[in-house]
């Protein structure tokens, strides 16, 4: 038994302890229950399974104390209605927001952050990182850590984009709809579930197929596939709303579609379109780094992360992390606006029970 | 009333506090509350909307609902106090000693399973009866109870059996265990005034027969003096006065009580049809009406309402007179039939008509929170109107929201800039009645514009409704459930059943007889403040018909 | 029970309108193509003849609607025509490769499917403990990470660094069940990963939706404990949204093993379809966007069913 061993179950021991002693139900169960599946793991594991959950406990205590710190900051700097908000937000999502205003941050200024160029080659292939290159070389022995940054700007900047289109076409459509009723909502309703019903991805390779891997036939494609679940989403929620007495109302009065639309339907249905508008660039993203790993997305030499995966896939063979690290960029970001994305719908669902 | 004294304590509560969890505060919902209760005795709790009855009937169970929690005072319930207890002793208690009985009974049973097996789950979970015992017992209490086919009706499911029945049958299971206390939230509230009355009826033999004591949890003060030994008023969390219910009736102490009790006292004088040549403002013509696929909801429905006058269509639900609301504004295009403005036909859709038809109707909803866009200022939805028929711009604009908001008596400082959710329900109501002024009506339709309301409120609209047909020759189409509120306001009367006129004329000749029998039942059914009006009211129409005379 | 067949059948017709729509949409896109099919296979700089007899030999000259029927029938009747890069038929090409993603997706969804809703159930039951909230952010970072990168996490670790498992699921026609077992068990695991993660969100959330209904209240103040809540009042109406949990992540299994294939390069209908779409072979893109839309639409289809038919209120008319 090395010291660290000693140390390891004594530290947790003893937090169970104290916890049990403060009557904290909740993180003596968690506490004992890792005491005794470290016991497991460290007959299964040995020392490095133990060595490997303290490192582990070590990033979750920084990440929370980040989002933490992150989240004060984030208090401090907004107007009192917001802050009120923001202090409701579980350290998960504060963690997402921190995460995405890296990621802004990284995507905005790429080049800047960038030390080399994406296509700028300045070293042999697969190069070990050093002190030039920070996460060593590619295939083609391009600055890892160059292409990452950039992949923020290009990456996220198209599914961004595609998001922000097929918002734009779901929630009209799904306004109108909820408005018009009759014939137009049957036929767009029928529409969505047909490009529903092919499954995105299948859809998605059909159509490149056809149309060439083109930045904007990639943008167009994916928002067509994502726009039926806006606008289902956007039909519903406006649907709940058309039926309410104030839009009788004002249909009564004589108003307009558009005035409808403007006045008294978007101002009451945002707030889950907002929620809505994280989950679908989860999707887009995903979506678009699926494609892009199969090499048919964004064409190099443009930085990319799903295509970087690829590019470098065969380092893992040789037990080299490096190919994940594009991956775990995707990974990131993704989950940090889920993060936020499931604070948003608590918050809105929380309030609906009361 | 005369087993008030020399009984035991069964429940007793003392300086009950609970809290509710609002915009990420704890807030006192409940400010300290003293209730005792003894074996066979039925307690009455009274109040409007939002004076936690229903907060203190689940307290009563030593159960808190989501998003509330007991902060202070102890619950005491035949010896056993309920704060402090387990939770594992306080659901012991439930079901078997304490039971509960739902507003909603159609809400509150279990879909999946069969009514019977709902009924019988307590008795087996603690091993009181054998299945088969207690189902048979369930049995005995439906023909109790006097639900239709008592040895089948509790295999069925709760979806297969109408909203009396169903209350009645939650009635029969909370009392499955023979428990000492039964807590009815709202039981009647849901129901039809004819419907009320059997399930009322069946409630009160039950909890006689077993002498079992109950909390009446209701806001109707003319049902609760058919229940209960004792009355509790509650305001805001607060208790204002606790009487045995004769005096509560006769001689009630605190000026709240008193209010309370005087809100149905408004009256003005009936108004006959206009002399002269003058045409109605709307007529309704032998109109037929369905919605899409369904089947017929109208059924050569006719009346007229000429201007200045107040026309109530009264009817339980699914009579028909919301669609007929429907179908003027509109909404609803006939098969059959024609509504006329002043001898001129409407076209069927409102899309069809023109500006100056549409502004001539406008409507006043039932729920004021509904009604209004939560996201607009008031001087937006008021200013509207004026703006889209009038084309009024700038001061002139804001003056006229200012005039209009001088008429419903709001003061127009304080209210042009903020948002409906900040409003009270009634202050809401004032602004949508607001809303339709600022069209220039000549007809108005009020679609049970105070049902939603605290009786006191519901008062001031009325008289506000009343001012404003004086002052501006207002035609009101004003449709209504409530007999008292027809009573207070209207000038002439039309009662529908099943989509169909049933009778119609001047208010006076209505209320006295001789009515058409559906008329009569609709009349006799409105519970009154006098504590014998169920018994006699039962007396009259003889026990066993008290159910089916309602289907007549 | 005559309702019920109605609404099935109905629901069923319903089913096949929208697979004849998607197989027409199917057929109709690559007629979308700048120039025709003949000129994206050869490219530029075919000369005219070559593609005139390429356009004859795809019977191009004929109406498009002509060929949609012909191309349906034979769809119908498994014949798809011929590969246009090696001219073999595609059914042959597609039918073995078929077989093996339906294990691969049938091997993740005996894992997947009781584990997850058991889970679900589990967590629903300690909703807003510590375990609940731990589950929920793992729950989380499991669905969004893209496949290929929980892939290549398991790749790395237990086929490169613990050599436990083999990193490329090969496999031939002469193995035994258990060495199949063996050798899919990492992509096997990467779709049991993300697909447990999904179903069992959805799972919890269908009974805790259940739980503010007034007859759960109405079971708890019948002294019901808090498992029997569960079991007996949430679960019996919580079927049908957790039939179309399952069956959406079997139609999710089904479609999102195209990526697995890739990473764990195993011979599936998925790989075929990548490789198809790169080389352009429009025919076989076809037959594999129509055979995934299909079991898709049925495993939908089934979802919808299986609400019809766990409903008490369409069971048990008036």
């Amino acid at each position: 038994m090395s010291m660290f061993v000693i140390g390891y179950y004594a530290a947790l021991i003893a937090a169970s302890c104290i916890a049990a002693y403060f009557q904290n139900r909740q993180a003596f169960m968690l506490l004992f229950s890792l005491t005794l599946v470290s016991f497991v793991l460290g007959i299964v594991g040995g020392v490095p399974a133990l060595q490997g959950v303290t490192v582990f406990a070590g990033i979750l205590a920084l990440a929370a104390g980040t989002s933490y710190a992150f989240r004060e900051f984030l208090i401090q700097v907004s107007r009192p209605a917001i802050a009120k908000e923001l202090r409701t937000a579980p350290l998960t999502a504060a963690f997402g927001m921190f995460v995405i205003f890296t990621y802004a941050i990284a995507g905005i200024f790429a080049p800047w952050i960038a030390p080399y160029g994406q296509s700028e080659v300045i070293a042999s292939a697969f190069e070990p990182p050093n002190e030039d290159m920070l996460l060593g070389a590619d295939q083609l022995g391009r600055d890892m850590f160059s292409r990452i940054v950039y992949g923020a700007r290009n990456s996220v900047g198209l599914a961004l984009l595609a998001t922000i289109l097929a918002f734009m076409i779901g929630a009209l459509a799904g306004l109108y709809s909820a408005v018009k009723g009759g014939w137009l909502d049957q036929l767009s309703g029928r529409v969505a579930d047909v490009i529903m019903s092919v499954p995105s991805l299948i859809f998605a390779l059909l159509m490149l197929s056809i149309f060439g891997t083109y930045l904007w036939v990639i943008v167009l494609v994916v928002a067509i596939i994502y726009s039926p679940r806006v606008f289902r989403l956007t039909r519903a929620v406006a649907g709940n709303v058309v039926v309410m007495d104030y839009v009788e109302a004002a249909k009564l009065r004589g108003e307009g579609d558009w005035h409808l639309i403007r006045k008294e339907i978007l101002p009451n249905s945002t707030a889950p379109l907002i929620a809505e508008f994280g989950l679908e660039f989860c999707f887009v993203f995903l979506l678009i780094a699926g494609l892009s790993f199969l090499g048919l997305g964004i064409q190099p030499p443009t930085a990319d992360w799903g295509s970087m995966v690829r590019e470098n896939a065969t380092l893992i063979s040789f037990g080299d992390i490096t190919p994940l690290i594009p991956a775990a960029a995707i990974a990131l970001l993704t989950v940090a606006v889920n993060f936020v994305v499931d604070w948003m719908l608590f918050r809105s669902s929380g309030l609906k029970e009361q | 009333m005369s087993k008030f004294h020399n009984k035991g304590v069964l429940l007793e509560i003392r300086g009950l506090k609970i809290d509710g969890y609002s915009d990420e505060t704890w807030v006192p919902i409940i400010k300290g509350v003293d209730l005792t209760l003894r074996r066979g005795e039925v307690l009455g709790l009274i109040g409007e909307s939002g004076a936690g009855k229903s907060t203190i009937g689940a307290a009563a169970m030593g159960y808190a609902r989501d998003g509330t929690r007991i902060s202070e005072g102890s619950i005491e319930f035949d010896g056993m106090e309920l704060t402090t207890a387990t939770s594992a002793e306080k659901r012991a208690l439930r079901g078997s000693r304490i039971a509960y009985v739902a507003q909603s009974a159609a809400a509150s049973f279990n879909p999946a399973h069969k009514l019977i097996d709902q009924h019988t789950e307590a008795p087996l979970h603690y091993r009181i009866k054998k299945r088969m015992e207690a189902q048979e017992d369930a049995m005995e209490l439906y023909e109790r109870l006097r639900l239709p086919n008592p040895r089948e009706i509790g295999f069925r499911y709760p979806h297969q059996v109408s909203g009396g029945q169903l209350q009645r049958a939650m009635t029969a299971m909370a009392m499955s265990c023979r428990p000492d206390l039964i807590i009815f939230d709202e039981p009647t509230t849901a129901l039809d005034v004819t419907t009320q009355i059997e399930v009322l009826a069946a409630i009160r033999d039950i909890v006689d027969q077993f002498n079992t004591a109950a909390v009446y949890i209701t806001h109707d003060l003319a049902v609760v003096a058919q229940m209960a030994d004792a009355i509790k008023v509650l305001l805001k969390g607060e208790e204002v006065e606790h009487a045995s219910t004769e005096k509560m009736l006769d001689a009630p102490e605190e000026d709240y009580t008193k209010s309370l009790w005087a809100v149905r006292s408004f009256k003005r004088p009936q108004k006959s049809r206009p002399e002269d040549e003058s045409k109605p403002v709307i007529s309704v013509q032998g109109v037929d009406a369905a919605y899409t696929g369904g089947a017929k909801v109208l059924d050569d429905v006719s009346f007229d309402i000429y201007p200045g006058m107040t026309v109530a269509v009264v009817g339980e639900s699914g009579s028909g007179k919301s669609t007929a609301a429907r179908v003027i504004t509109g909404l609803l295009p006939p098969m059959k039939g024609e509504v006329l403005c002043r001898d001129e036909a409407l076209p069927p859709r409102y899309q069809d008509r023109t500006r100056d038809q549409l502004r001539q109707a406008q409507m006043i909803y039932q729920m004021a929170d509904t009604a209004l866009n939560p996201k607009s200022r008031i001087s937006d939805i008021i200013g509207r109107p004026a703006q889209f028929y009038s084309g009024l711009k700038g001061q002139a604009l804001k003056q006229r929201v200012d005039e209009l908001l001088d008429l419903i008596e709001l003061d127009p400082a304080s209210f042009y800039n903020r948002f409906p959710p900040e409003l009270s329900g009634g202050q809401k109501q004032r602004v949508g009645i607001a809303r339709a002024l600022a069209a220039e009506p000549e007809f108005i339709i009020c679609d049970e514009v105070t049902s939603a309301l605290d009786q006191l409120v519901a008062e001031g609209i009325l008289k506000l409704l009343d001012r404003l047909q004086q002052e501006l020759g207002l035609a009101y189409m004003f449709i209504t459930h409530d007999l008292a509120t027809v009573r207070s306001i209207a000038d002439e009367v039309v009662v529908m059943q099943n989509g169909k006129v049933v009778e119609q004329g001047a208010k006076d000749e209505m209320f006295t007889p001789p009515h058409h029998p559906y008329t009569d039942l609709l009349l006799s059914s409105v519970p009154e403040m006098d504590p014998n009006w169920l018994t006699t009211l039962l007396e009259e129409r003889g026990v066993d018909n008290i159910g089916e005379a309602a289907r007549v | 029970m005559g309702d019920i067949l109605g609404l099935v059948a109905k629901r069923l017709g319903l089913g096949l309108v929208t697979l004849l729509v998607v197989s027409v949409l199917i057929f109709f896109a690559v007629e979308l193509l700048p120039g025709d099919i003949a000129q994206a296979v050869l490219g530029q700089m075919a000369t005219e003849e070559t593609l005139a007899r390429l356009r004859e030999e795809l019977g191009l000259e004929r109406p498009a609607v002509v060929r949609y029927f012909d191309w349906l029938a034979g769809a119908v009747t498994g014949d798809f025509g011929t590969s246009l890069i090696d001219g073999e038929p595609v059914t042959a090409k597609i039918t073995d490769r078929f077989v093996s993603t339906l294990f691969l997706a049938a091997y993740a969804a005996v894992i997947a499917v009781p584990f997850a809703i058991t889970l679900g159930i589990v967590v629903a039951l300690l909703r807003n403990s510590i375990f609940d909230r731990v589950a929920n952010v793992v729950t989380l970072t499991s669905i969004s990470s893209p496949e290929f990168f929980l892939g290549y996490i398991l790749i790395l670790y237990l086929a490169v660094k613990w050599s436990m498992f083999p990193a490329i699921a090969s496999i031939s026609s002469g193995m035994t069940f258990l060495e199949l077992l063996e050798r899919t068990f990492l992509p096997a695991l990467t779709l049991v990963l993300v697909v447990t993660a999904h179903m069992m969100r959805m799972t919890r959330a269908a009974i805790i939706n259940l739980l503010a209904s007034p007859y759960i209240e109405m079971a708890r103040l019948k002294g019901a404990p808090p498992w029997k809540v569960i079991v007996r009042h949430a679960l019996p109406n919580a079927w049908a949204p957790i039939i179309n949990v399952v069956a959406l992540n079997l139609a999710y299994l089904v479609t999102g093993v195209v990526l697995v294939e890739v990473v764990f390069v195993y011979p599936g209908i998925g790989q075929l379809l990548v490789d198809a779409v790169a080389k352009r072979d429009f025919p076989i893109v076809q037959a594999c966007c129509l055979i995934f839309a299909a079991t898709f639409i049925l495993l939908n289809l089934a979802a919808d069913v299986g609400a019809i038919l766990t409903n008490p209120r369409l069971r048990h008319p008036k």
